[in-house]
């Protein structure tokens, strides 16, 4: 039994990972203002580009950081939609979502069912010997663990810094931000970069690390839940690791109870994290409090810079 | 003597219309020095012209003596030129400090110091960690204008600053304006209210229809010379017969108390409201004190619940649940605080925004619109209400404010209300367009119609309102008469001194 707990909280820490990177980068990308609702797509560009590229390269520091790029260019395609002709964003969102999806179909066209080795898990010592801890927090890939430095500076640097003052500023009134001089649509293109870039992390952690394989579909939904997590994280990124854990250990939840032999449908345990997270959500949403305070009130409008 | 900031020739041409036409103007350091002129004049446009938003099409601007172009607020604030917007550039949910240091140098600590050390200087209290979105829209007034003064400007441009304030806020204003004048800032002072540009600016330049009609040291004339110079013909203040109040209510709310949905709303506490045909009521108090509760319960955008007590009773018919369809079959018409938004649909013509209160007066058949009539209606409003636009398929958020608002009132009134519901009628409208709308409001009140009206503007309150009532904190004062009520008593319940007075009228 404790074995089984261990590792389902080992798995968890990975499980979520990639959704911590895409929630963390989309908190930030909504915190200006901008929906960017394709991160499935972008997830999946990532998964594709980090596969091929480190399977050809047989470098996984190349291949996140072309997965990165991958997601960062996509990213900016869909900023030069809705910052340049003022596209609807939901509407930019979805298409560049499904852009997205289907050029990695196209990238890892020839790798489809591949494997590749997977990401090491660091070795940490006696830390990774402690009993319980160590197996639990003390025995992953790097990637978990720039994961969580990643949600700590994003976390620090919007509630710490003047950039996050800025950014939030952008976020609750674009017009505003302008009146006192600051370029609202660079902040927001950087924002968006940097998002996408997120998101091509998260993904290529899945094909690198968390299931070691390029299939088409492999993101599975993943981005979705990720835009379900930054509301779900009131866009705090301490908040939206927890949800991101918390996602996590649900997911594996069916593997775990499996284990131990109750007699639970497979398919009611595979739709939980679903079911949980439109549960939590709209749980959420009756705080009208919680969500004034967090909430960048420009979300998802279109601002027009000569108007 | 040497001037600050002198414009020659500016022009700015709109597509349409040219909105400054060959504008001279000189500041010289440490006076106050207003603008004067009706919505539309230019003077938006001028600013934005000085605070470098927009660039003229022609002509010079010499700053301290040298010819300069100014390409952005940056560079005008790196000039030392300050501007407090008529809508203000915060972000409610920041503090104080933060807003702040969005625009100035300098740590939050240190700028907390000397927020509230300059709050002291110029008299502008003010708690520097306070978050914006629970400040008072004079509150907020005294964040912009700190967060110019810690700027140190030369020249401070305030664009309609009173039009938020109450009577002391205005003359805790213009103190701060004075002290700062004397420390030698020059202040350019835009607005269309005769009487404070008189108490207040040592200069005023007069723009009418994008040009300079004269420059005047306002002291030295009438309210009535000066709005002769700027409208460029002769209004008279409406005529106000006494009230002949009918006596059954069309609007009655007893012992109400509510609670807002919104955290931020404010509580409703017994307030006792009695509305008669062929009067009209007016609400004075700061905004933010329970009027936008009031006005949402009335109009039935917000209905009472369980957890409320009270009634509301329009005419003879009990409405707490009723929905704003079914208020409006009873005869109410509504105009709120927002016109874009609440007051009209910003993306729609005026045709449809005319059929959207509009389509039970014959305007749709077996659920069907009728085009013609629509656009008949639409352009019955315009031409009755001297709305300028570019016709009935303009989209109402290409209006300028003061024009959507004519449009609105005329929309209502053209239906012919038995009960009409105002919030803020004249916001920000000139002289000319705000005396049309109380002129029509007494034209209505006269054919028997219940009118309440909600407004900051206690000067317009005294001119229609035939009784007062003050809302302080979510308590409605009791009703004075208004041709007997004073301004100093009306000033002092809208702090929340009439806890203990009698019912007057």
């Amino acid at each position: 039994m404790l074995d089984s707990v261990i590792f389902l909280l080992a798995s968890t820490l990975a499980a979520a990972t990639p959704l911590l990177f895409a929630a963390v980068g989309e908190a930030v990308v909504e915190k200006t203002g901008v929906l960017n609702l394709s991160i499935e797509g972008m997830m999946a560009i990532g998964a594709a580009t980090g596969f091929v590229v480190a399977t050809l390269s047989g470098s996984y520091v190349q291949g996140f950081a072309m997965a990165a790029i991958a997601s960062a260019l996509l990213s900016a395609v869909f900023a030069g939609l809705v910052l340049t002709f003022l596209a609807n964003q939901v509407a930019a969102g979805l298409a560049i979502g499904i852009l997205g999806l289907g050029l990695s179909v196209l990238i890892g066209k020839e790798f489809e069912g591949t494997t590749i080795i997977p990401l090491q898990d660091l070795d940490l010592g006696t830390l990774s010997e402690l009993p319980f801890i160590g197996p639990v927090l003390f025995s992953h890939d790097v990637m978990v663990y720039v994961g969580m430095a990643t949600v700590i500076v994003c976390w620090w640097v919007l509630s710490h810094t003047r950039l996050g003052l800025i950014i939030r500023a952008v976020g609750e009134s674009p017009s505003a931000a302008a009146t006192i001089g600051y370029p609202v649509l660079l902040i927001r293109l950087l924002a968006i970069v940097f998002g996408g870039a997120m998101a091509g992390l998260g993904g290529a952690y899945l094909t690198l690390a968390y299931t070691p394989l390029w299939a088409e579909g492999l993101v599975a939904g993943r981005g979705w839940i990720v835009v379900a997590l930054v509301v779900f994280g009131m866009w705090r990124p301490l908040r939206i690791a927890i949800g991101a854990y918390l996602f996590g250990a649900v997911s594996l939840l069916e593997l775990f109870i499996q284990g131990q032999g109750y007699a639970i449908p497979s398919q009611l345990m595979s739709a939980m994290p679903y079911i949980i997270t439109i549960t939590v959500l709209a749980v959420i949403s009756r705080n009208p409090r919680l969500i004034r305070l967090n909430h960048p009130a420009s979300l998802g409008q279109t601002y027009n810079k000569s108007a | 003597m040497n001037s600050l900031l002198q414009l020659r020739g500016i022009s700015k041409i709109y597509p349409a219309v040219v909105a400054n036409d060959r504008i001279d103007l000189d500041i010289a350091p440490g006076e106050i020095h207003a603008i004067l002129g009706e919505n539309g004049a230019g003077k938006s446009t001028l600013m934005k012209l000085i605070y470098g938003v927009s660039q003229p099409d022609e002509g010079n601007i010499t700053w301290q003596g040298k010819p300069v172009v100014i390409k952005s607020p940056a560079q005008a604030r790196n000039l030392g030129i300050g501007m407090v917007f008529q809508h203000f550039s915060l972000f409610e949910s920041l503090s104080v400090a933060q807003n702040i240091s969005l625009a100035v140098k300098g740590s939050i600590k240190h700028l907390s110091e000397q927020v509230e050390a300059v709050g002291e200087e110029f008299g502008l209290p003010l708690s520097a960690d306070t978050l914006v979105h629970s400040l008072s829209v004079g509150e907020r007034q005294r964040v912009e204008i700190i967060r110019c003064l810690l700027q140190q400007p030369k020249l401070l441009i305030m664009d309609e600053p009173t039009s938020v304030l109450p009577p002391q806020g205005v003359q805790q204003l213009f103190n701060t304006l004075r002290k700062l004048r004397d420390t030698g800032c020059s202040i350019l002072y835009i607005s269309h209210k005769l009487e404070e540009i008189r108490q207040l600016c040592d200069k005023a330049t007069i723009l009418r229809s994008g040009k300079v009609v004269a420059t005047a040291r306002p002291g030295e004339h009438s309210n009535e010379e000066l709005a002769h110079l700027m409208i460029g013909r002769t209004i008279a203040p409406p005529e106000h017969a006494p009230a002949e109040p009918a006596s059954e209510q069309a609007l009655s709310v007893t012992q109400l108390a509510y609670e807002p949905d919104d955290p931020f709303g404010t509580r409703l506490k017994d307030i006792n409201l009695q509305v008669y045909p062929g009067e009209i009521v007016g609400i004075a108090g700061v905004s933010g004190n329970g009027q936008n509760e009031l006005m949402r319960l009335i109009s039935g955008e917000e209905m009472l619940t369980k957890q409320d007590t009270g009634d509301i009773f329009i005419g003879s018919q009990k409405s707490n649940t009723l929905t704003a369809t079914q208020r409006r079959t009873l005869g109410l018409g509504f105009v709120p605080e927002e016109r874009l938004g609440r007051g009209a649909v910003p993306d729609l013509s005026l045709s449809f925004n005319g059929l959207l209160t509009a389509y039970r007066h014959g305007l749709t058949r077996f659920g069907m619109i009728r085009h013609k009539k629509v656009r008949a209606f639409a352009d019955e409003c315009i031409a009755q209400n001297d709305v300028r636009c570019g016709g009935n398929q303009s989209v109402a958020a290409s209006l300028s404010g003061g024009n959507l608002q004519k449009f609105i009132v005329g929309r209502e009134i053209a239906l012919a209300p038995s009960l009409f519901v105002l919030s803020q009628p004249t916001w920000g409208l000139d002289v000319g367009a705000a005396s049309n709308i109380r002129k029509a409001l007494l034209q209505l009140r006269d054919n028997g119609a219940a009118i309440l009206v909600v407004s900051e503007e206690l000067e317009e309150l005294f001119e229609i309102s035939d009784r007062l009532h003050v809302i302080y904190d979510g308590y409605l004062s009791p009703s004075l008469n208004a041709r007997s009520a004073t301004a100093t008593q009306i000033g002092r319940w809208m702090t929340g001194e009439f806890s203990n007075a009698g019912e007057v009228a």
